[in-house]
Protein backbone atom coordinates (compact mmCIF):
# COMPACT_ATOMS: atom_id res chain seq x y z
CA UNK A 1 0.00 0.00 0.00
CA UNK A 2 2.63 2.43 1.27
CA UNK A 3 5.87 2.04 -1.15
CA UNK A 4 7.59 4.96 0.10
CA UNK A 5 9.90 5.35 2.68
CA UNK A 6 9.95 7.42 5.17
CA UNK A 7 12.79 9.13 7.88
CA UNK A 8 10.51 8.39 10.75
CA UNK A 9 7.28 6.68 11.01
CA UNK A 10 5.71 7.76 14.43
CA UNK A 11 3.14 5.54 16.07
CA UNK A 12 0.07 7.11 17.84
CA UNK A 13 -1.53 10.73 16.87
CA UNK A 14 -1.66 12.04 20.96
CA UNK A 15 0.25 14.54 22.56
CA UNK A 16 4.31 12.62 22.23
CA UNK A 17 3.30 11.53 19.40
CA UNK A 18 2.05 14.87 17.64
CA UNK A 19 5.32 16.68 19.69
CA UNK A 20 7.66 14.27 17.77
CA UNK A 21 5.52 14.58 14.42
CA UNK A 22 5.31 17.95 14.30
CA UNK A 23 9.09 18.74 15.68
CA UNK A 24 10.41 16.34 12.67
CA UNK A 25 7.89 17.19 9.84
CA UNK A 26 8.53 20.92 10.64
CA UNK A 27 12.06 20.10 10.29
CA UNK A 28 11.62 19.19 6.94
CA UNK A 29 11.96 15.09 8.12
CA UNK A 30 9.64 12.65 6.09
CA UNK A 31 7.01 12.02 8.27
CA UNK A 32 4.45 9.16 8.78
CA UNK A 33 2.32 8.93 11.60
CA UNK A 34 -0.30 5.70 12.48
CA UNK A 35 -3.13 6.03 14.30
CA UNK A 36 -5.44 3.21 15.34
CA UNK A 37 -8.76 5.78 16.12
CA UNK A 38 -11.30 6.94 13.70
CA UNK A 39 -10.02 10.13 13.84
CA UNK A 40 -6.92 11.09 16.47
CA UNK A 41 -8.06 11.78 19.84
CA UNK A 42 -10.65 9.44 19.50
CA UNK A 43 -8.81 6.77 21.68
CA UNK A 44 -7.20 9.09 23.94
CA UNK A 45 -8.52 10.20 27.57
CA UNK A 46 -7.28 12.88 29.89
CA UNK A 47 -8.48 15.31 32.93
CA UNK A 48 -7.44 17.39 31.74
CA UNK A 49 -5.22 20.33 31.94
CA UNK A 50 -2.83 21.32 29.33
CA UNK A 51 0.53 23.11 30.39
CA UNK A 52 1.24 25.92 27.81
CA UNK A 53 4.95 26.54 28.66
CA UNK A 54 5.74 23.00 27.38
CA UNK A 55 3.22 23.73 24.53
CA UNK A 56 4.56 27.08 23.37
CA UNK A 57 8.16 25.43 22.89
CA UNK A 58 6.69 23.41 20.64
CA UNK A 59 3.73 25.67 18.68
CA UNK A 60 4.45 28.87 20.08
CA UNK A 61 1.08 30.54 18.88
CA UNK A 62 -0.93 28.17 19.74
CA UNK A 63 -3.08 30.15 21.28
CA UNK A 64 -4.10 31.64 18.42
CA UNK A 65 -6.82 28.58 17.33
CA UNK A 66 -6.11 25.74 19.43
CA UNK A 67 -9.77 24.67 21.29
CA UNK A 68 -8.72 25.79 25.16
CA UNK A 69 -11.64 25.65 27.44
CA UNK A 70 -10.45 28.19 30.48
CA UNK A 71 -7.58 28.91 32.18
CA UNK A 72 -7.22 28.00 35.39
CA UNK A 73 -6.96 31.07 37.99
CA UNK A 74 -7.97 29.09 41.09
CA UNK A 75 -6.80 25.62 42.17
CA UNK A 76 -8.39 23.65 45.59
CA UNK A 77 -6.54 20.63 47.54
CA UNK A 78 -9.30 18.64 49.49
CA UNK A 79 -8.87 16.18 51.78
CA UNK A 80 -12.35 14.38 52.62
CA UNK A 81 -13.69 12.20 54.58
CA UNK A 82 -17.51 11.14 54.50
CA UNK A 83 -18.87 14.33 54.94
CA UNK A 84 -16.36 17.30 54.68
CA UNK A 85 -13.76 18.61 53.17
CA UNK A 86 -10.65 20.50 54.69
CA UNK A 87 -9.07 22.17 52.10
CA UNK A 88 -6.58 24.89 50.51
CA UNK A 89 -7.33 27.16 47.88
CA UNK A 90 -5.12 29.27 45.85
CA UNK A 91 -6.69 31.82 43.75
CA UNK A 92 -4.89 34.62 42.34
CA UNK A 93 -5.52 37.80 39.50
CA UNK A 94 -1.81 37.41 38.52
CA UNK A 95 -3.11 34.04 36.89
CA UNK A 96 -5.71 36.41 34.27
CA UNK A 97 -2.24 36.61 32.60
CA UNK A 98 -2.06 37.62 28.59
CA UNK A 99 -0.39 34.42 28.22
CA UNK A 100 -1.71 32.11 30.72
CA UNK A 101 -0.23 28.99 32.46
CA UNK A 102 -2.75 26.37 32.36
CA UNK A 103 -5.72 25.49 30.72
CA UNK A 104 -8.25 23.17 30.78
CA UNK A 105 -8.92 21.21 27.68
CA UNK A 106 -10.87 18.61 25.98
CA UNK A 107 -8.32 15.78 24.71
CA UNK A 108 -10.68 14.46 21.66
CA UNK A 109 -11.10 17.92 20.48
CA UNK A 110 -7.42 19.31 21.39
CA UNK A 111 -6.26 16.13 19.72
CA UNK A 112 -7.78 16.99 16.34
CA UNK A 113 -6.46 20.69 16.46
CA UNK A 114 -3.15 19.46 17.29
CA UNK A 115 -3.02 16.89 14.32
CA UNK A 116 -4.03 19.39 11.81
CA UNK A 117 -1.03 21.37 13.10
CA UNK A 118 1.13 18.29 11.96
CA UNK A 119 -0.43 17.92 8.75
CA UNK A 120 -0.15 21.68 7.78
CA UNK A 121 3.93 20.77 9.14
CA UNK A 122 4.14 18.50 6.55
CA UNK A 123 3.59 15.45 8.23
CA UNK A 124 1.38 12.17 6.40
CA UNK A 125 -1.23 11.17 9.00
CA UNK A 126 -2.54 8.19 8.45
CA UNK A 127 -5.83 6.92 11.23
CA UNK A 128 -7.87 3.96 11.35
CA UNK A 129 -4.16 2.04 10.81
CA UNK A 130 -3.57 -0.26 14.11
CA UNK A 131 0.32 -1.20 13.93
CA UNK A 132 0.79 -5.23 14.61
CA UNK A 133 3.80 -5.51 14.38
CA UNK A 134 7.54 -4.14 14.57
CA UNK A 135 9.78 -5.11 11.54
CA UNK A 136 13.15 -6.03 12.09
CA UNK A 137 16.31 -6.45 10.10
CA UNK A 138 18.27 -9.64 10.28
CA UNK A 139 20.27 -7.90 13.39
CA UNK A 140 17.35 -7.11 15.31
CA UNK A 141 17.63 -2.84 14.84
CA UNK A 142 13.90 -1.85 14.28
CA UNK A 143 13.26 -1.17 10.10
CA UNK A 144 9.53 -0.63 9.85
CA UNK A 145 5.77 -1.40 11.57
CA UNK A 146 3.21 -3.90 9.78
CA UNK A 147 -0.43 -2.91 10.14
CA UNK A 148 -3.90 -4.38 9.75
CA UNK A 149 -4.26 -2.45 6.23
CA UNK A 150 -3.47 -4.76 3.24
CA UNK A 151 -0.11 -4.15 1.41
CA UNK A 152 3.20 -5.14 3.97
CA UNK A 153 5.35 -3.66 6.04
CA UNK A 154 6.00 0.03 5.85
CA UNK A 155 9.80 1.08 6.30
CA UNK A 156 11.25 4.10 7.87
CA UNK A 157 14.69 5.11 9.54
CA UNK A 158 13.64 5.32 12.81
CA UNK A 159 10.49 4.16 14.65
CA UNK A 160 9.23 6.95 17.26
CA UNK A 161 6.68 4.31 19.86
CA UNK A 162 4.35 6.94 20.87
CA UNK A 163 1.56 4.04 21.78
CA UNK A 164 0.12 5.43 24.95
CA UNK A 165 0.21 3.48 28.20
CA UNK A 166 -0.80 0.06 26.81
CA UNK A 167 1.99 -0.22 24.68
CA UNK A 168 1.49 -2.97 23.16
CA UNK A 169 4.51 -2.69 20.34
CA UNK A 170 6.61 -2.43 22.89
CA UNK A 171 6.26 -4.78 25.89
CA UNK A 172 5.00 -7.55 22.89
CA UNK A 173 8.41 -6.71 20.90
CA UNK A 174 10.49 -7.30 24.23
CA UNK A 175 11.68 -3.69 24.46
CA UNK A 176 10.32 -3.01 27.55
CA UNK A 177 8.42 -4.90 30.20
CA UNK A 178 4.65 -5.05 31.33
CA UNK A 179 3.49 -2.74 33.99
CA UNK A 180 2.78 -4.46 36.90
CA UNK A 181 -0.81 -3.44 39.17
CA UNK A 182 1.14 -1.75 41.52
CA UNK A 183 2.75 1.02 38.72
CA UNK A 184 -0.52 1.61 37.21
CA UNK A 185 -3.47 3.65 38.40
CA UNK A 186 -6.91 3.22 36.85
CA UNK A 187 -9.07 6.15 36.44
CA UNK A 188 -12.97 6.86 35.35
CA UNK A 189 -14.22 10.18 34.64
CA UNK A 190 -17.37 11.35 33.24
CA UNK A 191 -18.01 14.61 30.91
CA UNK A 192 -21.37 16.68 32.96
CA UNK A 193 -22.66 19.38 30.98
CA UNK A 194 -23.99 22.30 32.44
CA UNK A 195 -24.69 26.10 30.96
CA UNK A 196 -21.60 28.23 30.64
CA UNK A 197 -22.87 30.96 33.16
CA UNK A 198 -24.17 27.98 35.94
CA UNK A 199 -20.59 26.98 36.43
CA UNK A 200 -19.21 30.25 36.36
CA UNK A 201 -21.84 30.88 39.17
CA UNK A 202 -21.18 27.84 40.98
CA UNK A 203 -17.22 28.27 41.20
CA UNK A 204 -16.94 32.30 40.87
CA UNK A 205 -15.37 32.59 38.00
CA UNK A 206 -16.14 34.80 34.63
CA UNK A 207 -15.39 34.95 31.06
CA UNK A 208 -12.50 31.71 30.51
CA UNK A 209 -11.72 32.02 34.12
CA UNK A 210 -11.42 28.26 35.78
CA UNK A 211 -11.21 26.52 38.61
CA UNK A 212 -9.98 22.86 39.41
CA UNK A 213 -10.40 20.66 42.61
CA UNK A 214 -8.30 17.80 43.22
CA UNK A 215 -8.98 15.56 46.28
CA UNK A 216 -7.87 12.87 48.38
CA UNK A 217 -9.46 11.53 51.46
CA UNK A 218 -12.03 8.13 52.32
CA UNK A 219 -13.28 8.64 48.54
CA UNK A 220 -10.67 5.98 47.76
CA UNK A 221 -12.12 3.60 50.31
CA UNK A 222 -8.77 3.03 51.52
CA UNK A 223 -6.59 3.02 48.24
CA UNK A 224 -3.89 5.38 47.44
CA UNK A 225 -6.19 7.80 44.99
CA UNK A 226 -7.24 10.47 43.80
CA UNK A 227 -10.28 12.39 42.74
CA UNK A 228 -10.52 15.41 40.44
CA UNK A 229 -13.01 18.28 39.30
CA UNK A 230 -12.14 20.52 36.20
CA UNK A 231 -14.33 23.02 34.64
CA UNK A 232 -14.30 22.98 30.74
CA UNK A 233 -16.27 25.89 29.00
CA UNK A 234 -19.76 24.40 29.20
CA UNK A 235 -19.03 21.11 31.07
CA UNK A 236 -17.17 19.49 34.14
CA UNK A 237 -14.62 16.48 33.90
CA UNK A 238 -15.49 14.47 37.32
CA UNK A 239 -13.26 11.84 38.03
CA UNK A 240 -11.04 9.33 40.18
CA UNK A 241 -8.41 7.20 40.08
CA UNK A 242 -6.67 4.71 42.09
CA UNK A 243 -4.01 1.99 41.83
CA UNK A 244 -4.85 -1.00 39.80
CA UNK A 245 -3.31 -3.42 42.42
CA UNK A 246 -5.26 -1.33 44.90
CA UNK A 247 -8.78 -1.93 42.84
CA UNK A 248 -7.81 -5.63 42.58
CA UNK A 249 -7.07 -6.43 46.42
CA UNK A 250 -9.98 -4.70 47.81
CA UNK A 251 -12.38 -6.10 44.25
CA UNK A 252 -13.67 -2.31 44.38
CA UNK A 253 -15.55 -1.47 41.36
CA UNK A 254 -14.54 2.21 39.56
CA UNK A 255 -17.56 2.99 38.73
CA UNK A 256 -19.03 2.93 42.30
CA UNK A 257 -16.17 4.85 43.49
CA UNK A 258 -16.98 7.71 40.65
CA UNK A 259 -20.55 7.48 41.91
CA UNK A 260 -19.95 7.74 45.16
CA UNK A 261 -17.64 10.93 44.89
CA UNK A 262 -20.78 12.41 42.84
CA UNK A 263 -22.81 11.90 45.71
CA UNK A 264 -20.35 13.39 48.42
CA UNK A 265 -21.96 16.63 50.06
CA UNK A 266 -19.40 18.60 48.84
CA UNK A 267 -19.29 17.81 45.38
CA UNK A 268 -23.14 16.91 44.78
CA UNK A 269 -24.33 20.69 44.45
CA UNK A 270 -21.21 21.49 41.94
CA UNK A 271 -22.74 18.92 39.61
CA UNK A 272 -26.29 19.31 40.30
CA UNK A 273 -28.81 19.25 37.44
CA UNK A 274 -25.94 17.89 34.83
CA UNK A 275 -26.49 15.97 32.03
CA UNK A 276 -23.78 13.48 31.25
CA UNK A 277 -22.43 12.72 28.06
CA UNK A 278 -19.66 10.27 28.15
CA UNK A 279 -17.89 7.94 30.26
CA UNK A 280 -14.61 6.68 30.19
CA UNK A 281 -11.75 4.65 32.09
CA UNK A 282 -7.76 4.81 31.13
CA UNK A 283 -4.73 3.98 32.84
CA UNK A 284 -1.97 6.16 33.89
CA UNK A 285 1.64 5.04 34.64
CA UNK A 286 2.41 5.75 38.36
CA UNK A 287 5.44 4.27 38.69
CA UNK A 288 7.47 7.25 38.36
CA UNK A 289 11.48 7.73 38.00
CA UNK A 290 11.91 3.57 38.90
CA UNK A 291 9.43 2.43 36.28
CA UNK A 292 10.71 4.35 33.23
CA UNK A 293 12.04 1.67 30.74
CA UNK A 294 14.95 1.51 28.00
CA UNK A 295 13.90 4.49 26.14
CA UNK A 296 15.67 3.85 23.07
CA UNK A 297 17.13 1.14 20.93
CA UNK A 298 18.18 0.14 17.37
CA UNK A 299 15.73 2.47 14.93
CA UNK A 300 13.38 3.25 18.03
CA UNK A 301 12.82 5.47 20.89
CA UNK A 302 9.65 5.55 23.15
CA UNK A 303 7.96 8.72 24.09
CA UNK A 304 5.33 9.93 26.80
CA UNK A 305 2.85 7.55 28.71
CA UNK A 306 4.38 4.40 27.01
CA UNK A 307 7.52 5.53 28.73
CA UNK A 308 5.58 5.66 31.74
CA UNK A 309 6.68 10.08 32.26
CA UNK A 310 4.29 10.52 34.51
CA UNK A 311 4.72 12.78 37.48
CA UNK A 312 1.84 11.39 39.66
CA UNK A 313 2.67 13.55 42.55
CA UNK A 314 1.94 16.92 40.31
CA UNK A 315 -0.39 14.74 38.05
CA UNK A 316 0.99 15.73 35.35
CA UNK A 317 1.42 13.47 32.10
CA UNK A 318 0.95 15.53 28.92
CA UNK A 319 3.31 17.85 29.67
CA UNK A 320 6.33 15.27 29.86
CA UNK A 321 4.75 13.41 27.10
CA UNK A 322 4.80 16.79 24.93
CA UNK A 323 8.08 17.39 26.01
CA UNK A 324 9.72 13.98 25.66
CA UNK A 325 8.40 13.79 21.89
CA UNK A 326 9.90 16.77 21.32
CA UNK A 327 13.00 16.11 22.58
CA UNK A 328 12.96 12.56 21.10
CA UNK A 329 12.51 14.44 17.41
CA UNK A 330 14.95 17.01 18.15
CA UNK A 331 17.57 14.12 18.71
CA UNK A 332 16.43 11.97 15.58
CA UNK A 333 16.95 15.22 13.92
CA UNK A 334 20.46 15.94 15.11
CA UNK A 335 21.46 12.22 14.13
CA UNK A 336 19.82 12.62 11.02
CA UNK A 337 21.73 15.81 10.19
CA UNK A 338 25.06 14.02 10.85
CA UNK A 339 23.89 11.55 8.12
CA UNK A 340 24.96 8.85 10.90
CA UNK A 341 22.57 5.84 11.30
CA UNK A 342 19.58 5.66 14.12
CA UNK A 343 21.58 3.10 15.84
CA UNK A 344 21.07 2.61 20.05
CA UNK A 345 24.39 4.55 20.14
CA UNK A 346 23.68 7.29 18.44
CA UNK A 347 19.66 7.79 19.48
CA UNK A 348 21.11 7.62 23.17
CA UNK A 349 20.94 10.98 22.41
CA UNK A 350 17.58 11.45 23.40
CA UNK A 351 17.91 10.08 26.45
CA UNK A 352 21.24 12.09 27.31
CA UNK A 353 18.77 15.01 26.19
CA UNK A 354 16.06 14.21 28.40
CA UNK A 355 17.89 13.89 31.63
CA UNK A 356 18.90 17.24 31.22
CA UNK A 357 15.21 18.47 30.96
CA UNK A 358 12.94 18.86 33.71
CA UNK A 359 11.05 15.46 32.44
CA UNK A 360 13.56 13.09 34.22
CA UNK A 361 14.85 15.42 36.91
CA UNK A 362 11.35 15.98 38.30
CA UNK A 363 11.05 11.96 38.22
CA UNK A 364 14.25 11.05 39.96
CA UNK A 365 12.79 14.12 43.00
CA UNK A 366 10.29 12.00 43.91
CA UNK A 367 11.31 8.80 43.56
CA UNK A 368 10.23 7.22 46.90
CA UNK A 369 6.67 8.33 46.56
CA UNK A 370 4.75 5.64 45.15
CA UNK A 371 6.33 3.07 46.74
CA UNK A 372 5.70 5.54 49.94
CA UNK A 373 1.90 6.09 49.25
CA UNK A 374 1.44 2.58 47.88
CA UNK A 375 2.43 1.06 51.10
CA UNK A 376 1.37 3.62 53.30
CA UNK A 377 -2.69 4.22 51.77
CA UNK A 378 -4.61 3.01 54.91
CA UNK A 379 -2.97 6.13 56.34
CA UNK A 380 -2.34 8.68 54.35
CA UNK A 381 -5.69 8.32 52.49
CA UNK A 382 -8.22 7.38 55.13
CA UNK A 383 -6.46 8.19 58.88
CA UNK A 384 -5.32 11.69 58.31
CA UNK A 385 -7.88 12.82 56.36
CA UNK A 386 -10.66 11.70 59.43
CA UNK A 387 -7.91 12.50 61.82
CA UNK A 388 -8.11 16.50 59.68
CA UNK A 389 -11.65 16.70 59.60
CA UNK A 390 -11.95 15.66 63.10
CA UNK A 391 -9.88 18.26 64.30
CA UNK A 392 -11.39 20.96 62.11
CA UNK A 393 -14.70 20.28 62.99
CA UNK A 394 -13.21 20.32 66.87
CA UNK A 395 -11.55 23.43 66.54
CA UNK A 396 -14.58 25.39 64.80
CA UNK A 397 -17.93 23.97 66.64
CA UNK A 398 -18.47 25.99 70.07
CA UNK A 399 -19.86 24.18 72.33
CA UNK A 400 -18.68 25.24 76.16
CA UNK A 401 -16.01 22.94 75.94
CA UNK A 402 -12.70 24.68 76.98
CA UNK A 403 -10.02 25.25 74.20
CA UNK A 404 -7.62 23.59 76.54
CA UNK A 405 -9.62 20.49 76.32
CA UNK A 406 -10.36 20.16 72.78
CA UNK A 407 -6.56 21.14 71.75
CA UNK A 408 -5.94 17.79 74.11
CA UNK A 409 -8.71 15.99 72.12
CA UNK A 410 -7.30 16.58 69.15
CA UNK A 411 -4.00 15.49 70.33
CA UNK A 412 -5.05 12.42 71.47
CA UNK A 413 -7.22 11.55 68.40
CA UNK A 414 -3.63 11.72 66.63
CA UNK A 415 -2.07 9.90 68.96
CA UNK A 416 -4.45 6.97 69.24
CA UNK A 417 -4.85 6.53 65.37
CA UNK A 418 -1.33 6.63 64.84
CA UNK A 419 0.99 6.95 68.36
CA UNK A 420 3.60 9.18 68.62
CA UNK A 421 6.08 6.94 67.05
CA UNK A 422 4.14 6.72 63.78
CA UNK A 423 3.22 10.10 63.94
CA UNK A 424 7.03 11.29 63.68
CA UNK A 425 8.22 8.14 61.33
CA UNK A 426 5.48 9.28 58.78
CA UNK A 427 6.51 12.86 58.76
CA UNK A 428 9.99 12.15 58.48
CA UNK A 429 9.40 9.29 55.41
CA UNK A 430 6.99 11.80 53.50
CA UNK A 431 9.89 14.50 54.17
CA UNK A 432 12.22 12.53 52.52
CA UNK A 433 10.48 11.21 49.76
CA UNK A 434 9.38 14.82 48.94
CA UNK A 435 13.14 16.13 49.01
CA UNK B 1 -32.46 20.08 43.43
CA UNK B 2 -32.30 16.22 42.54
CA UNK B 3 -29.34 15.27 40.30
CA UNK B 4 -30.50 13.29 37.72
CA UNK B 5 -26.99 11.58 36.88
CA UNK B 6 -26.21 9.53 39.98
CA UNK B 7 -26.94 5.73 40.40
CA UNK B 8 -26.71 5.21 37.59
CA UNK B 9 -25.77 1.85 36.29
CA UNK B 10 -22.53 1.02 34.41
CA UNK B 11 -24.94 -0.01 31.48
CA UNK B 12 -26.39 3.21 31.03
CA UNK B 13 -22.99 5.28 31.30
CA UNK B 14 -21.55 3.19 28.25
CA UNK B 15 -25.05 4.05 26.48
CA UNK B 16 -23.59 7.47 26.37
CA UNK B 17 -20.44 6.55 24.75
CA UNK B 18 -19.73 5.89 20.52
CA UNK B 19 -18.61 2.45 19.91
CA UNK B 20 -17.95 1.25 16.54
CA UNK B 21 -18.40 -2.81 17.37
CA UNK B 22 -16.39 -5.29 15.18
CA UNK B 23 -19.14 -8.05 15.08
CA UNK B 24 -17.59 -11.12 15.40
CA UNK B 25 -14.02 -10.50 15.73
CA UNK B 26 -13.85 -9.72 20.03
CA UNK B 27 -10.13 -7.75 21.00
CA UNK B 28 -10.16 -9.21 24.28
CA UNK B 29 -11.08 -13.41 25.09
CA UNK B 30 -11.16 -15.28 27.96
CA UNK B 31 -8.91 -18.64 27.96
CA UNK B 32 -11.53 -21.08 28.80
CA UNK B 33 -10.98 -22.61 32.77
CA UNK B 34 -12.44 -24.81 35.24
CA UNK B 35 -12.28 -21.91 38.29
CA UNK B 36 -11.24 -18.10 37.72
CA UNK B 37 -7.73 -17.31 39.40
CA UNK B 38 -7.95 -14.63 42.19
CA UNK B 39 -7.17 -11.87 39.36
CA UNK B 40 -9.33 -12.98 36.96
CA UNK B 41 -12.15 -13.11 39.14
CA UNK B 42 -11.81 -9.13 40.16
CA UNK B 43 -12.59 -9.04 37.08
CA UNK B 44 -16.01 -8.81 37.62
CA UNK B 45 -15.51 -5.35 39.59
CA UNK B 46 -12.74 -4.11 38.57
CA UNK B 47 -13.40 -3.82 34.99
CA UNK B 48 -14.52 -0.18 34.50
CA UNK B 49 -17.01 -0.98 31.75
CA UNK B 50 -18.42 -3.93 33.61
CA UNK B 51 -17.21 -6.75 30.56
CA UNK B 52 -16.42 -9.40 32.77
CA UNK B 53 -19.25 -11.53 34.25
CA UNK B 54 -19.67 -14.75 36.10
CA UNK B 55 -21.64 -17.61 34.53
CA UNK B 56 -23.97 -20.50 36.09
CA UNK B 57 -20.80 -22.03 36.55
CA UNK B 58 -18.78 -19.94 38.14
CA UNK B 59 -16.89 -18.95 35.19
CA UNK B 60 -15.89 -15.54 33.81
CA UNK B 61 -17.11 -15.11 30.67
CA UNK B 62 -16.36 -11.70 28.55
CA UNK B 63 -18.88 -9.38 26.38
CA UNK B 64 -16.13 -7.03 25.07
CA UNK B 65 -19.05 -4.75 23.00
CA UNK B 66 -18.73 -1.81 25.89
CA UNK B 67 -14.93 -2.00 26.22
CA UNK B 68 -13.08 1.65 26.49
CA UNK B 69 -9.34 -0.16 26.25
CA UNK B 70 -8.32 1.13 29.00
CA UNK B 71 -6.07 -2.15 29.22
CA UNK B 72 -6.62 -2.99 32.97
CA UNK B 73 -7.91 -6.46 32.42
CA UNK B 74 -4.58 -6.71 30.31
CA UNK B 75 -2.24 -5.80 33.59
CA UNK B 76 -4.15 -8.15 35.71
CA UNK B 77 -4.19 -11.20 33.18
CA UNK B 78 -2.14 -10.93 30.19
CA UNK B 79 0.63 -12.45 31.57
CA UNK B 80 -0.56 -15.24 32.80
CA UNK B 81 -2.22 -16.83 29.70
CA UNK B 82 -5.97 -16.11 31.63
CA UNK B 83 -6.97 -13.54 28.07
CA UNK B 84 -5.70 -12.69 25.34
CA UNK B 85 -5.69 -9.09 24.83
CA UNK B 86 -5.03 -7.18 21.28
CA UNK B 87 -6.13 -3.61 20.14
CA UNK B 88 -9.23 -3.80 17.93
CA UNK B 89 -8.69 -3.31 14.38
CA UNK B 90 -8.10 0.15 12.95
CA UNK B 91 -11.04 2.33 13.38
CA UNK B 92 -13.12 -0.06 15.52
CA UNK B 93 -13.75 -0.16 19.14
CA UNK B 94 -14.72 3.07 21.35
CA UNK B 95 -14.80 6.29 19.85
CA UNK B 96 -14.30 9.13 22.82
CA UNK B 97 -16.20 12.37 21.63
CA UNK B 98 -14.48 14.27 24.15
CA UNK B 99 -11.93 11.30 25.71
Amino acid sequence: MINEEFDAIVIGAGMSGNAAAYTMASDGLKVLQLERGEYPGSKNVQGAIMYANMLEKIIPDFRDDAPLERHLVEQRLWVMDESSHTGIHYRSEDFNEVKPNRYTIIRAQFDKWFSRRVREAGATVLCETTVTELVRDDKGKVIGVGTDRAGGAIYADVVVLAEGVCGLLGTRGGLRKMLTPEAVALAVKEMHFLPEEVIEQRFGVKGSEGCVIEAVGTISHGMAGLGFLYTNKESISLGIGCLVSDFTAKMESPYALLDALKNHPSIRPLIAGSEVKEYAAHLIPEGGYKAIPQLFGDGWVVVGDAAQLNNAIHREGSNLAMTSGRIAAEAIIQVKKRHDPMTKRNLALYKTMLDESFVVKDLRKYKDMPALLHNNAGNFFTTYPRLMSEAAQNFMRVDGTPKIEKEKATTAAFIKARSRLGLVSDAIRLALAWR
Amino acid sequence: MTNPVTNLRVEDKLYQNRYLVDSGRPHIRVRPHEQPSANLLALTRVCPAKCYELNDKGQVEITADGCMECGTCRILCETSGEIEWNYPRGGFGVLFKFG
